[in-house]
Parts: structure tokens; sequence; C-alpha cells
């Protein structure tokens, strides 16, 4: 029992994933510590695990997304609970102090991180928490952990789902599945900027491209024209708008469909068209503003996503990342606009934990380091 | 702004009267204006005497008589459309032979103005879908506009590179950036496909734009963009990673997220940055989706148009920045000279189809087509100031369809001209002043040609200021008509030349030069016929270099033809350049002529006068003696004293009178005369007469001739064909023998044979 307990890496567990905009924390709560453990676990281990799981925010800013967690979870010969935190990048330095305030370097213990900020923040962990940070690949670790979480499910039920009718407002509605068999796979990973990767096994896989148009331009651009300050803010206000207002349509322009080309009257010609006229600017709401930015990204990264998947002829595309995360808005016109640009063809599929698997995957970096010695 | 602004209008809408088929393409704020018109100019014309009946000895060899002669023009002009009303009322005023009922309209403003178009010229507005314009107009101006795209390069040392128009035009991508992006693959002239677009366009700059900066005009806010810093406001692949991201060679500077800062950082952005930040975040994006289309079409040829960027350094920049990044250099970004007037044109020609206008070739005319960027005031305050904001384009049609010579060995990669002088500084600075100086002398000349004309004065001095302005824009924009070489400046004077009714002013001097040289010809081709095979040889490529030094368009030679008429054709001889010439291939040329006799020689000649008569033809004897059919290709329309068609038309007759070896060959059709198509002192081989090209490929044609300076050395010295070749020319220009590494009357005599496949 002893000898098989040392090939595991010690407590506390922690996956990282720092972005441009979120740090993504990932953190196992063992549930099935003995006596003997409880009495050998140094009391700053024990303080960090009851501070985790006790609260649900952190700071100012720190968030645990409760109902995220994956209970009755077996990692590594250990049965816990997965914890899924995020708190704001900018933060970072606060988090470090804490590392230090905590003496975390005592526990010897790996900090896996992934993420550019592992990279960006590498010599302030080491320099003022005296901690010393495994870096991860973010693109490795992003398709391992989503293999992973995919595969233990979420709590009994499926990680993946897709809209059904996603063509029909009326009858659109989400049903649960299995990303079984998820090779070849487009995967879009939408955090402050794009990438697109085309995934053909567990390690086989290449960045396709990018795109500087994603969430940190809708948060950005939402922030410089309505003033809000936060990412539910902003979704908020778009919930409410309407986008028509600001954005020129194909009808404004040919009073219907532009039957020449195909185009539906009510396809978007111009995002953001009516706003060349001044009277048009004077006469919008900031709701429509945020609705019209949260489309004008949307589509977007939905035509990249096509063009990709029919150039590297994939035909299913995952949509994963931050920029998901609250927000049907955006999930519903994506499989919109695969289903309908693609006359049925391409399918969009989302998963739940939409911006935790490049956390997941460090924290499975930790576990596989020490099980192969 | 002012509406009421006094037209210039012989300047502006250029032979009205004449007008007939209009189109008009009406967008945001340009209006573009077309009409086709029938333009009356002077020609000169030689007639043959009968020679039955005229014999007299000082009696002139032809005669020449100056003809009024109509021809085909079209004309675009552009304006704001500020003054669509001022111009309406300009065009109802003068417009006086016209028959036509209707007016072809497209762009998205040509509903807003329909009644007041109708009301005022009192003709039907006929809308056409702007699309089908817009890709008629981008065929009608690739097909025949050479140079008219160009590669954009910020740094370079010329902006401007302008391409080679592959002979087939098809395949290729229009991307068209108006308020949204038309992504349309064409693949013939009437085959073509909207395969995308994207709603993020010129509309998203402008709207977006006029939101976050309170600037309300598009081009307030490229200025504001062209100020700005973008990584101030885009969160950069550094401000993540603290560096590049190695393993997937993203660099630090790239944008990982546009506006990422705004939402992270709680503080003011300039207007400049974050109109910068949206510039890079349009073009980029515009610019990604383009390749993923090009990609997936295996298209490699991608222009772009659209008021976004029409005539806008900063986006062509940031377009051309995308494309290279996403293809990493495996696909251009192309622009087009003539982008705005596409709808224009497209309209028009719908409306022009019973006059066929796609079954003729069209040339530019220089002397009424503004330049590139002509209105730009930051580039060119001169012209500017001249004619308000008014841009032209005109496009002359031209007698003769034009094609490639079916001889070149790859015709997407042939291109005329030695040296371009858009990239070449130092040559640029010689050939402008070279063309400045040698002005007074041209004027003079085109005078003295027209004596009994009384106003002759005025015209001549009406086309130095023209031909002098031009001199001087191309100074500041050498990228005005695509790229500037010596062939453009020529062919730039001598459209000026006849658009102030100068048609031929070498036409007395080419008529005395033939007479005299004429006279001589028996006793040359004696004197050559006494010689031995080797001596002969010899002695007829001299006669041919020396002949060519005749020649006015060089001004080293006019200068000592002007001073000393009795420079002769031994004088000549004297100064050439001895054995060995600058370039020597004589003795390879001897070698071959051992050899088999070559089927078919096509002789693009020269001058007028001793070359042509004294030169060219006992050459020509020798080839017909061996059993060589000759085709001698001449110009179709005048230029400086080169010979042209009609006029060796006669000349031949008179030589074939003389000479019977010259009579047999002219009866038995061994001896062919053709046009090459141009009016032009250089040569271009991708624009010959489509007769010329027939006649060349049913004669099997295996040896090419090409005499000349402007035909062998400013054009066509590194053409490469599919045949023998034999390039010579005398230098007469001490600056260019200097750079070829030679003196004045070099020799450059290049006998090439392609590689045997």
């Amino acid at each position: 029992m002893k000898l098989k307990d040392i090939r595991k890496p010690a407590f506390p567990w922690f996956g990282m994933d720092i972005g441009g905009t979120l740090v993504k924390l990932v953190y196992f709560e063992p549930k099935d510590i003995t006596a003997e453990e409880e009495q050998e676990e140094v009391e700053n281990l024990k303080s960090i695990r009851r501070y985790l799981t006790s609260n649900t925010a952190y700071g100012k800013t720190g968030v645990r997304d409760v109902h995220l967690e994956l209970r009755n979870l077996t990692m590594c010969g250990r049965r816990g609970t997965l914890h899924f935190i995020r708190f704001p990048t900018h933060a970072m330095h606060r988090f470090i102090q804490m590392g230090r305030d905590k003496n975390f370097s005592s526990l010897h213990t790996t900090l896996c991180a992934t993420g550019g900020g592992a990279y960006k923040f590498e010599n302030d962990f080491r320099t003022m928490a005296d901690l010393e940070l495994l870096k991860l690949d973010e693109l490795d670790c992003l398709i391992q952990g989503l293999l992973y979480v995919d595969s233990v499910g979420f709590n009994g039920h499926p990680e993946c789902y897709y809209f059904e009718n996603p063509s029909d407002t009326q009858n659109c509605v989400k049903q649960p599945c299995c990303l079984e068999n998820p090779f070849p796979m487009l995967l879009v990973n939408i955090g402050s900027g794009v990438s697109i990767l085309a995934v053909y096994s567990k390690d086989n896989y290449k960045r396709v491209t990018g795109t500087s148009l994603g969430g940190g331009t809708f948060l950005g651009l939402c922030c410089l024209l309505t003033g809000c300050e936060t990412f539910e803010e902003a979704l908020e206000m778009a919930s409410k708008g309407d986008s028509t207002n600001v954005d020129k349509l194909v009808k404004d322009i040919y009073g219907g469909d532009y039957q020449r080309f195909g185009l539906q009257g009510s396809a978007v010609a111009s995002s953001f068209g009516h706003m060349m006229s001044k009277e048009k600017r004077d006469s919008i709401s900031k709701e429509d503003l945020a609705r019209a930015t949260l489309v004008t990204i949307t589509n977007n990264i939905g035509s990249i996503a096509r063009m990709c998947a029919v150039n590297e002829k994939i035909d299913r595309v995952v949509f994963v990342g931050n920029f998901l995360r609250i927000n049907t808005v955006s999930t519903k016109l994506l499989a919109y606009a695969m289903d309908f640009w693609s006359k049925g063809q391409l399918r969009a599929l989302f998963l739940e934990h939409e911006g935790y698997f490049g956390a997941v995957g460090a924290l499975l970096e930790l576990l596989k380091s020490s099980e192969d010695p | 702004m002012d509406k009421s602004i006094t037209l210039p209008p012989d300047e502006i809408f250029r032979n009205l009267e004449n007008a007939k088929r209009f189109a008009i393409d009406i967008g945001g704020s340009l209006t573009k204006l077309a009409y086709y018109s029938t333009v009356q100019h002077k020609v000169a014309k030689v007639r043959s005497f009968d020679h039955a009946v005229k014999e007299a000895q000082e009696d002139p060899l032809y005669e020449i008589s100056v003809q009024e002669e109509i021809t085909a023009r079209l004309h675009f002009i552009k304006f704001e459309n500020t003054y669509i009303e001022t111009c309406l009322d300009f065009i109802k005023d003068h417009l006086v032979n016209t028959e036509t009922k209707v007016i072809k309209a497209t762009g998205g403003g040509a509903y807003k103005f329909k009644n007041l178009i109708e009301k005022k010229l009192k003709l039907k507005v006929d809308k056409e879908d702007e699309m089908s314009c817009l890709i008629k107009g981008c065929n009608f101006v690739l097909r025949n506009i050479p140079h008219e795209a160009f590669v954009y390069a910020k740094h370079a040392d010329s902006e401007f590179r302008f391409q080679n128009t592959h002979p087939d035009i098809f395949p290729y991508l229009l991307v068209n950036i108006g308020s949204g992006v038309s992504i349309v693959k064409v693949e013939s002239e009437d085959k073509f496909e909207r395969i995308g677009g994207s709603s993020i366009g010129g509309g998203t700059f402008w709207g977006l734009g006029a939101l976050l900066t309170k600037t309300k005009r598009f081009d307030e806010l490229l200025q504001l963009a062209s100020k700005g810093q973008h990584t101030n406001v885009d969160m950069l692949v550094k401000d993540i990673y603290g560096g590049a991201y190695g393993s997937l060679g993203l660099t630090g500077d790239l944008i990982a997220s546009s506006f990422g800062k705004s939402a992270t950082t709680d503080k003011e952005f300039s207007k400049e940055d974050m109109a910068k930040s949206l510039l890079h975040m349009i073009s980029n994006d515009i610019g990604q989706l383009a390749c993923l289309y090009a990609k997936l079409h295996n298209l490699t040829r991608v222009y772009f148009g659209g008021f976004f960027i029409r005539g806008h350094p900063v986006t062509m920049h940031t377009i051309t920045y995308s494309i290279n990044f996403f293809t990493k250099g495996e696909v251009q970004a192309l622009f087009l000279r003539h982008e705005g007037y596409l709808g224009a044109i497209g309209a028009f020609l719908k409306g022009a189809e019973e006059d066929n206008p796609n079954q003729y070739s069209w040339g530019e005319n220089y002397a009424g087509s503004s330049g590139l960027m002509s209105v730009s005031p930051d580039l060119n305050p001169m012209q500017r100031a001249r004619s308000g904001t008014f841009d032209m384009l005109e496009m002359d049609r031209l007698e003769r369809q034009l094609v490639n010579l079916p001889l070149l060995q790859d015709p997407s990669s042939y291109i005329p001209d030695t040296v371009d002088l858009t990239e070449d500084a130092l040559a640029r600075e010689y050939w402008l002043y070279c063309f400045e100086e040698a002005l007074d002398g041209v004027v003079k000349r085109a005078v003295a040609s027209q004596r009994d004309q009384p106003e002759a004065a005025e015209r001549a001095e009406k086309f130095r200021q023209k031909y002098c302005h031009k001199l001087q824009t191309l100074r500041h924009q050498p990228f005005a008509y695509g790229s500037l070489t010596v062939r453009s400046l020529l062919d730039t004077r001598e459209h000026c030349l006849n658009e102030f009714n100068f048609p031929d002013p070498y036409s007395k001097i080419k008529q005395r030069e033939n007479d005299m040289a004429l006279k001589y010809y028996q006793k040359v081709v004696k004197s050559l016929d006494e010689l031995n095979w080797d001596q002969r040889q010899f002695a007829l490529v001299r006669g041919l270099l020396a002949g060519n030094v005749f020649d006015w368009g060089a001004k080293a030679v006019s200068d000592v033809l002007e001073s000393d008429p009795e420079f002769g054709f031994e004088e000549a001889k004297r100064q050439l350049q001895e054995r060995p010439w600058l370039v020597d291939a004589y003795n390879e040329w001897i070698e071959r002529l051992k050899g088999p006799p070559h089927k078919c020689a096509l002789f693009f000649v020269d001058n007028s006068g001793i070359d042509i008569i004294l030169g060219v033809f006992p050459f020509v004897r020798e080839l017909l003696s061996r059993g060589t059919e000759v085709v001698l290709a001449s110009n179709s329309g005048p230029a400086l004293n080169d010979v042209t068609n009609s006029e060796l038309q006669i000349l031949t007759e008179r030589i074939a009178d003389m000479d019977p070896i010259i009579q047999t060959a002219v009866k038995e059709d061994r001896l062919t005369l053709v046009q090459s198509g141009s009016s032009s002192p250089c040569l271009d081989l991708s624009r010959l007469d489509k007769v010329l090209a027939t006649v060349v490929r049913e004669r099997g044609t295996d040896l090419v001739i090409i005499e000349g300076m402007g035909r062998a050395i400013h054009t066509n010295y590194y053409a490469r064909l599919n045949c023998e070749s034999l390039k010579l020319a005398v230098i007469k220009n001490s600056w260019l023998a200097e750079r070829l590494g030679g003196k004045i009357f070099s020799v450059v005599f290049k006998y090439e044979v392609p590689a045997k496949a």
C-alpha cells in the first residue's frame, strides 16, 4: 500500500491554465482520506483544501463553478471531487502572493501550468513565491483534458451536446450526445482569441489557423461601446438587444432577397453598417450594440470554422472555450451557422466544461508524470 | 462643400457633343459616369501616284494628305456625389447629337438619384445588377489595359509593382470590399459565382469606427488609423506569453485578441489607436477569409476592390500584410489601377452590346487619362488644384484586334520593357530629363509639319504644355500609368501629339528620305552582288546596322541630321563600332547561314529612308534568294520616322519595279507585308495584330528579326522566343551605351537559338 502511494504525486493536485483574460484552475479534492492520512496531513495543505472547498468565491474576482464539479471521480487511484475555479488573469499577482503567504513551496508538489501565462508568469512564481512551474503546451493540454472529461462523463450525464433543429428557432433544443469515436474533429477554442485545430487522434493534431476576433474582442468592444465592465454584464445586455438596428441587412440594401446570389434578405450584409449614418447612431441602445457585437464576432468565428472544416474535410466541429460560457446566443448561432451554410453537412458540438479543458489537461500531466517514473 | 463649381468642360466631359450611350455608377460617395463618343481627328495618309502618267524625276514618291478619321473612344469620369447635379446640368446643356433614350445605372446610389437623372437628362434609368457590372468591368480592364493589376509594397523602392497580365485572365477571385464583403470566383466572361462573403467589411470599419472615435468620415477614420498604434488596444501574443509562442511559430507581435486590452485594462484609449486596431482587425479578417476561399477553389490570382480599398494606401497595406501572413507568401494580393471604374465600365458594356465592344481591342489613352492616385491630395496636390476632384480614364478603340505573338516562349512571363523606370530611380531621372530636353525639337518639328496651317503653332504649344505636365506628374508619380518605361514615355508623347492633331509630324521628312534612298537602291544592290558570299553577308549586316543609325527618335542622331543633311550612308558605316561589337554573335549567325535556309522570317522593321530601303531590303533580298519567305511587319500608325505599313507598301512596289528578285517574291507571295497593330516606336509582342499572328502561324515562321533601339533594346532585349531570333541595333544614346558597358554607336547583334526541349 505504501509502496504504491509513493508513485502518486503529493497533494494538493492542481492543474492551471493561464489565458489572456482568465486563469482556469482545477483542483482535485480527495474524498477518501484515511484517518491516518488526515493526521499526517500538514496544516497548510489542510487549510488550502478547506479554503477552496468551503467557499464558492475567492477575493473580489475568483469564482468556483459549483455546477461543473465532477463528483465521485477516481483519478490515479484516489476518489474525490474535481473543482473548477476561475479568476481574471490581471489578478495573477495576487494569486502568486497568496501562494507565498500559504507557503505553498513547502508542499513538495509540482505546479503544472499551461496557457501563455505559464511562460509569462514563470519568473514571478519563482521570485515571488519560490515556486517552480512545470510548463505545458496549451493545445496538448486542451486535447488531453477534453478527451478525458468526455470519457468520464458529467456526473452520469454526457459531457457533449448539440442543438436539434438548429435552423428553426422555435424548435431548436439542446440535446446531450456522446462524443464516441471523436476523430477527426475540428476543435475551435474560443478564448480571448481563437485557435482552430484539426484533431486526427489522441496525439495527432495540427493548428489549422486562428483569428484575433474572439472573446476578448467581444468584451473589449462591448466595454468601449457600452461602458460595461464584465462578460456577464455584456452578455446580459446582449440578450436584450436587437442587432438589426445596428447591422445592415441584405434587405436594407436590396429591399428583399438578393436572388442573383441566393442571399436571404435577413442575412447581415454589413455588420455595424447602419452605424455609418449619424441618425441611426443616435437612435440605438447599448443593448443593441452589445447584441450586434456578439452576433458579429460569433458569425465570423462560425464562418472561419466552417471554411476550415470544408478545407480539412472534417464534418464535426467542436466548439470550446470560455466565450461560450452562459452564452446560448452564441452557441445557438454557431449551431445554426454550421447547419445552414453547409446545407446540413456540418454539425456543431459543444461541451459542458467549455473553458476548463486546458487546466484538466495540465492536471493529467501532473498525474502522468508521476505514474511513469 | 462648394456645389457650384465651374467645370472646365473641355478638360473633363470631353467630346460630349458626340457622345452616345451613357452609363452611371453611383456609389456611397463617388459617381462614375461613362459614355461612348466618336472622335474626329486628323490622320496622315499616303497615296501612290500613278507612275504610268507621272514620271518626272523631281516629283515626290507619293503624296501625303491629311484626312479626317473617326474613331471610337470610351470616356470614364469619376467625381464626388456632391457635384452630381452640376454635372447633370452640364451634360444636358452639351448633349446635342445623341439619340440615346436610356442610361444604364448601377451602384447603391442609382436608386437614390434615379428621379434626378431622369428629370435632368430626360433619359430613362435602366438599373443593372451591381456585381455583374463589376465583373464585366474587371474582365474588360484586365484584358485591355496592360499593367492594370499591381502588388502594393509599402516599404519597397516603388510602392506599386505592376503585374503582367496573363494572356488568359481566368480564373480569378475578386474580393469586393464594400460595406460588406463579397468573394466572387470568375471563370469566364459570363460565368461567375459568389462563393462567399462576410458582413465584416468597409461598413463595419466605418460604422464601428464612427461609434468608437466619434469621427464621421471614412477618410478621416483612415487618417486616424494611419497615425495610431494598435498594440495599445490589441492583446498580442507577447501580452499573453511574455514572448513568442515558439512551438506554433506565432511571433510575439502577432495579434492574439483584437481589442483584447480594452476588455481587461481600465483606461482611456486614443481614437487613433482604436481606429488602427479596427483597421487591422477588419483587414486581417478579410484577408483570412479570402485565403480560405482561394485555397478551397485552388485560385492564386486574387484581386481586391471596393470602397474600402479604393486608392487608400493604408488599406492596401494591411490587406497585403494579411494575405502574406495567411498564405505564407503563396498568394499575392492584387489591386487594380482602375478599380473605381469597374462598375461604370460594366454597366456601360451591358448597354453597348450592339456595338460589340468586346470584339475589339482597346488601349488606354495616356493623354486623356488621369493617372493612379490623381485625386489623392497627399500624393498629388498639383493635379487636384488643376481639375478639382475629377479623375478620368479614356480608352481608344483600336483598329485591329491585338493578340500575343504565337512564338513567345512564355506569354505569361513576357515583359516587353527592358528597364522598369518605376524601380530604377537613376534611369528614371535620366529619361525624364531626356524627354524634357527633346521636347523643344518635337514642338518645332510638329509646327514644321503643318506650315500651311497658321494655328499649328498654338496647338503645338498646347501639346508642349500637356506633355510637359505629364512628365512632371510622372516625376512625382512614376506609377501613374503602370510601370514607367521608355516605351510608355514615347507612347504618351504620341498620344499627346495626336490629341492636338499632329498625327504624323515626320511625314514629309520620311517622304524625302524615302525618295532619296530609293535612288541609291540599285547601286547598293549591285555593289553587294559583286562581293563573294562571306564578304556579302558581312556587308549586308553592316548595311542593316548603318541604316539603323538614321533615326530621328534618338537625340544624338537628330542633332547631326538636322545640322548636316548630307550625313550619308557611307558616313554612317564609318561611325559604326568595329568588331567585336558590344554584343557580337555574328560568327554564330554566319555558321547558321551555312546551314539550310529558314522557312520563314518575320522582320519587325524600324525607320523610313536609308534604314528600310538600303539596309533592310538588301538583307531581305538575300534571305529570299536563299529560299526563305519573308514577312515584313511595320507599324499600323505613325510614330516618329518609323516606316508605316502604308508607306512600306508603296516602297515595296517601287523597289519591285527595280528589282526582279523582289518583284517575283511579291508576286509569288513569298514576301508579305503585315501591320504590327501598333503605333509605337517600341514593340509589345503581347499586343500584335491578329492577322500578323495568323500569318506567322500559317507560314511556319522559324526566324524573328527585330531591328532598332526602340524594338530590340528598350523592349524585347530579354524576350524569349520559341524560334531563332536576331536582335540588332545601334545604340545611339551615350547614357544607354554606357549602361550597357559601351560607347555611343556601339552595336548590338544578338542571335539566339532556343534551347532544345
